[in-house]
């Protein structure tokens, strides 16, 4: 503690590492090494995604301070929170991009895991945790997006809860489960919003210290080509203060950038946008367009086009099927990428993930040209 | 033998079903074969008649299974064809038959011959045997008759101009009648026209909504006020209490056709109105006739400008503040009253009173300096926020090349 040799704040520290221990920590920290190489960039994306998610909590939460859910009260609390309540604009427009941005890092963190084949042995469990919480985030940008109640949200949100309705034996259950009844109604904010601020919340705080305490506990991944080298061969910093120091100046950069896009573009930009628009009406036409947000965009587009049969089975089924297989195959790398432990070349796994790559961006960008 | 009769019997249902032998529709089989695709009989399947059942015998009456045209214009009941002066009548024997015509169409009015009788047309060809004027299938043709609802009947409404202007637009047709035919001319540019023939509006008026259908007749002047009240209700109350009201009956003045026209009616412009230029008050008014007319033209003028353009600054300030991304819908759902405001005042001229006009004008006036206020306001938090940007920009960007240094230094160790 070299800035704080005397005075209130060298005293008032001094009174908290002897209940708290806080030097040992910080010894233990200043123990910890991560690896310095050509890729160690891809080591921030997994903090990135943290202080995104850390952004969404905060402004979640003053967003509840005026958000009202149910049909009657929705979209016209999203509507006072954007044009009465000061900064309320802000704060909408810092959570939509956040949250968008964060989907994006987490994805990103996922493809570079994947291909430093990080999720090798010893750190499964950190892939599972991982996998579960990208899965979370997806939920928490489903349920988010009918919370205002306007236009593209009902109907967007009455074709993706209609989708669910297509899986074999619990899928009407499912559909009526999410929406709360038969029909996307004022019910169904309440799901939706319970599932946002409460149970999505609740189980991401979980997995989240689960993935972090085992990110701590077995330190970042080394890359596989440093299988075999000496000690002296590699290179390494120290997590503290080093990489907590570069983490923190990676944050900094995010925040403007953040601030940059909440303050230019307050209703998000081309595609990504959040516009509050008119009120949902059930009775009236849908729009001309009805798109989900662009992480589900490959999916919905892929589903659009499988045939209407495949053999004896509907097309949008077969559709399910073969995603969830995919995801599944995904999920459970670790289990069948045996050689990574070994630190042995896969082409199967590279190749398996290029081909995941490119489905997800030729679909993506498919469903946005052929609309 | 008994084979032999079974063939027979076999072969005569046979010839029965292929040449409808002993059917009853011997008119259509031999008006088919003799006439071309575009013949009456060929028609007929489109005509409201045979929708609902009728078939050629129920107007022309005779025997339809005989198969010789002699002997049908010899059977019982055969009418025939009528002449062009027998027509209404003949129509009439059921379309003024309501206990028929309930059997068929219950909604369908049965007084076209009666209000026929009172029309120019009606009055021609009954009083002077003119066989020239239009009679039922002048208009609504021979055996393709459709109602007004179906989109290729003479009578549905984009149809119907050019339906009367068969007659009504040539010239030598109507040469001897010394009227003008260039109605159908001047109604395709007026804005019922436009409306109607260009952008589809069924709303907007045709021919018969102003004369009449049945009863066609040029409105007289007592009756023009009723004739384009139906539409224009407001104006036309507005035009009967206001002091134009009784200076029009006194000199048998037209109530809407003095300023408006009729045919070629023009969309209102509001230099319609006031002292000067294209005002039509102009044309009955001068500076020095002994009444205030001119002077109060002027003065509603002046009013309907001041709130046009109050109601310009207002949009384009209002657009200004949305350009630039802020949320307006209370601003823009103002912007509608505003619109809506300056539709009322223009209705308002028809009362030719400044106290009508004037309050109105400044109410929407009043508006639309909130819609700019508020815009104005918008305008500023947008640069507010701007500015605020820049501020927080430089307060993380300072931080994060402190934060740079530090690790620069702690890095050189």
């Amino acid at each position: 503690m070299d800035g704080f040799q005397s005075g209130p704040i060298k005293n008032s520290y001094k009174w908290l590492d002897e209940r708290l221990k806080i030097n040992a920590l910080i010894e233990y920290m200043g123990s910890k090494e991560v690896p310095r190489h050509s890729h160690s960039i891809f080591y921030y994306l997994g903090g990135i995604t943290l202080f995104l998610f850390i952004v969404q909590v905060i402004t979640g939460i003053l967003l509840l301070m005026y958000y009202r859910p149910g049909a009657d009260s929705a979209y016209e609390s999203v509507k006072f929170i954007v044009s009465e309540v000061s900064f309320g604009w802000l704060i909408r427009s810092i959570h939509s991009w956040s949250a968008n941005l964060m989907i994006l890092a987490a994805f990103f963190h996922m493809f570079t895991v994947f291909f430093t084949r990080a999720y090798r042995k010893p750190r499964e469990l950190t892939w599972y945790t991982g996998m579960g919480l990208l899965a979370l985030s997806m939920t928490f940008g489903f349920s988010g997006y009918l919370l205002p109640w306007n236009e593209l949200a009902f109907f967007a949100t009455r074709v993706g809860t209609g989708m669910a309705g297509a899986i074999p034996v619990i899928g009407d259950f499912l559909m009526v489960i999410m929406r709360g009844g038969e029909e996307v109604t004022g019910a169904t904010i309440g799901r939706f919003f319970g599932l946002h601020v409460a149970i999505l919340p609740l189980l991401t705080t979980g997995l989240l210290t689960m993935h972090l305490i085992f990110v701590q506990r077995q330190g970042m991944s080394e890359p596989m080509h440093w299988a075999g080298k000496k000690r002296e061969e590699k290179k390494f910093m120290k997590f503290f203060p080093n990489f907590l120091y570069r983490d923190a100046l990676v944050w900094l950069v995010a925040l403007n950038i953040l601030a940059l896009l909440a303050v230019i573009f307050p209703d998000g930009i081309s595609v990504i946008h959040w516009p509050l628009g008119e009120k949902a009406d059930p009775f009236a036409p849908p729009p001309p367009v009805i798109r989900p947000e662009w992480y589900f965009m490959f999916a919905f587009q892929a589903l659009k086009m499988f045939p209407p049969h495949i053999w004896f089975i509907e097309g949008e089924l077969f559709g399910i099927i073969i995603f969830g297989l995919g995801g599944l195959i995904w999920m459970l790398i670790p289990l069948l990428d045996r050689g990574a432990s070994e630190n042995k070349p896969s082409k199967l796994v590279m190749t398996f993930g290029a081909f995941v790559i490119l489905f997800i961006v030729v679909m993506t960008i498919v469903g946005y040209l052929v609309e | 033998m008994i084979k032999i009769k079974f063939t027979l019997i076999f072969i005569g249902l046979l010839l029965f079903s292929i040449n409808g032998f002993g059917s009853d529709n011997n008119c259509l089989n031999c008006h088919l074969d003799w006439e071309s695709e575009e013949g009456s009989a060929a028609k007929y399947a489109r005509d409201i008649h045979s929708q609902k059942g009728l078939g050629c015998t129920e107007c022309h009456g005779g025997d339809p299974s005989l198969d010789d045209m002699d002997d049908v214009r010899d059977s019982k009941g055969y009418r025939g064809v009528p002449n062009h002066l027998e027509v209404p009548d003949f129509c009439a024997r059921c379309h003024a038959d309501a206990a028929y015509m309930h059997e068929h169409n219950p909604s369908l009015p049965v007084d076209q011959l009666a209000k026929y009788k009172t029309s120019v047309h009606g009055q021609r060809l009954f009083a002077r045997k003119d066989k020239k004027v239009a009679n039922c299938i002048s208009c609504h043709s021979v055996h393709e008759i459709g109602t007004g609802q179906m989109p290729y009947s003479s009578t549905y409404p984009t149809n119907l101009p050019a339906t009367c202007g068969e007659c009504h637009a040539d010239k030598e047709y109507m040469a001897e009648y010394d009227i003008p035919t260039d109605q159908l001319e001047k109604y395709r540019s007026s804005v019922h026209g436009q409306a109607l023939l260009q952008r589809g509006d069924l709303g907007a008026p045709a021919c018969n909504d102003c004369h009449g259908n049945h009863g066609a007749a040029p409105p007289g002047v007592a009756s023009l006020a009723a004739v384009c009240g139906v539409c224009h209700a407001l104006e036309a109350e507005l035009f009967a209490i206001s002091p134009h009201a009784e200076a029009y009956r006194e000199n048998d003045f037209p109530m809407c056709e003095t300023c408006h026209s009729n045919h070629d009616i023009i969309k209102p412009y509001d230099e319609m109105i006031g002292a000067v230029g294209s005002a039509v008050c102009t044309n009955c008014h001068s500076a020095d006739d002994g009444t205030i007319g001119l002077s109060t033209a002027d003065s509603i003028l002046v009013s309907i400008n001041n709130l046009v353009q109050a109601h310009a600054q207002a949009k384009r300030r209002l657009n200004e503040a949305i350009y630039k991304g802020m949320m307006t819908t209370d601003e823009e759902f103002l912007l509608k009253e505003v619109d809506q405001t300056l539709i009322q005042a223009r209705t308002l001229v028809h009362s030719f009173n400044m106290d009508s006009v004037a309050p109105k004008a400044r109410a929407g006036i009043a508006k639309a300096d909130t819609i700019i206020a508020n815009a104005a306001g918008l305008i500023d938090e947008y640069y507010f926020r701007r500015k605020g940007l820049g501020v927080a920009t430089l307060i993380i960007t300072f931080l994060a090349i402190m934060l740079y240094r530090k690790i620069r230094k702690i890095e050189s160790r």
